[in-house]
């Protein structure tokens, strides 16, 4: 039990750990892009605008704590 | 091969950053504590890495490739922000830069109590120390590995990649037998983070079912954008910080 405890630790802290916005703002993005998939050229252009926002939004959550 | 060239480099960078971070600990404990037991542990946690890489490996290579990306590239783009995050931040000066000599001190300090009683002997503190140091620092540079590798098919690339890195922070290391202090560890963050966003990016959308209007350039296209943004935000937050610093003084 300890072992799988240390194990999903290890996971959450290596995946969520203080930035959990940033897991949960990557994956929405990602969701987002699976949905507008078929115009090419406006997911080409919103993904990446999406990822600034997301990284501007922690970096500003960053900045206060 | 702009992108196998890329690739390769990202791999490289993000093992070695890993990898300086498990020397640190091992130096520390070899140092302090006797070689023997320190070496044991480095040794089977080693083992043990290989054990999992030998499981996982052939497994990923089972799975579509769409899944793969989808899944490898969402989780490449959330570790990427991270690290682009805390490089950021520390550039700007609102975190603390990482050193390694520091640290290098603190971990000699704690391990040095009671040493002499151990020395020539088995040590379990030493083993466990140096075994924990390379088996946590070396999942990630593992999870890294296996991420870029199964995402595009290159397992082989990725661990030659990983095997360079290897030597080279290896050898140096215990060249020196101290820490490396000299290895510019922050730069070398903010660069993994900017690559691993951009194949986060590139792998997570094309994983969903997105086409790139211009193929592997849009690599390119995005690590640009990235660079711009990153050193645009590392600008405005040292600005900003002073400005603050102005005030309150």
């Amino acid at each position: 039990m300890r072992y799988f405890k240390a194990f999903g630790l290890f996971w959450w802290d290596f995946l969520i750990g203080d930035t959990p916005e940033l897991a949960a703002g990557a994956c929405v993005i990602i969701l987002l892009a699976a949905l507008i998939s078929r115009s090419a050229l406006v997911a080409a252009l919103l993904v990446p605008a999406l990822v600034v926002l997301l990284l501007g939004v922690s970096l500003q959550r960053g900045r206060k704590a | 091969m702009l992108h196998t060239g890329l690739y390769l480099f990202a791999i490289i960078l993000a093992s070695a950053v890993e990898m300086v971070e498990a020397m640190t600990i091992v130096l520390a404990s070899g140092i302090t504590r006797g070689w023997r037991s320190t070496l044991e542990g480095a040794g089977v946690a080693l083992v043990v890495l290989a054990a999992l890489v030998g499981v996982f490996g052939p497994t990923l290579g089972r799975i579509d490739i769409n899944i793969l990306r989808l899944v490898i590239g969402t989780f490449l783009l959330i570790f990427g922000l991270q690290w682009l995050r805390k490089a950021i931040l520390r550039a700007s000066g609102y975190k603390s830069q990482r050193d390694e000599a520091l640290i290098f001190q603190t971990e000699t300090q704690l391990l040095s109590k009671g040493a002499d009683a151990v020395k020539g002997r088995r040590d379990p503190i030493a083993f466990t120390v140096s075994f924990k140091g390379v088996f946590l620092e070396g999942m990630e540079v593992i999870v890294i590995v296996i991420s870029f590798g199964a995402s595009d098919g290159r397992l082989g690339l990725a661990a030659l990649g990983a095997g360079i890195a290897a030597l080279a922070v290896g050898g140096a290391g215990f060249a020196l037998a101290k820490p490396l202090a000299a290895v510019p560890e922050n730069t070398m963050k903010l660069a993994v983070g900017l690559l691993l966003t951009t194949f986060g990016t590139f792998w997570g959308a094309e994983g969903a079912g997105m086409e790139w209007p211009l193929g592997d350039i849009a690599i390119l296209l995005l690590l640009a954008l990235y660079a711009v943004v990153t050193f645009t935000a590392i600008a405005y937050l040292k600005r900003s910080r002073i400005a603050t610093a102005r005030v309150a003084g």
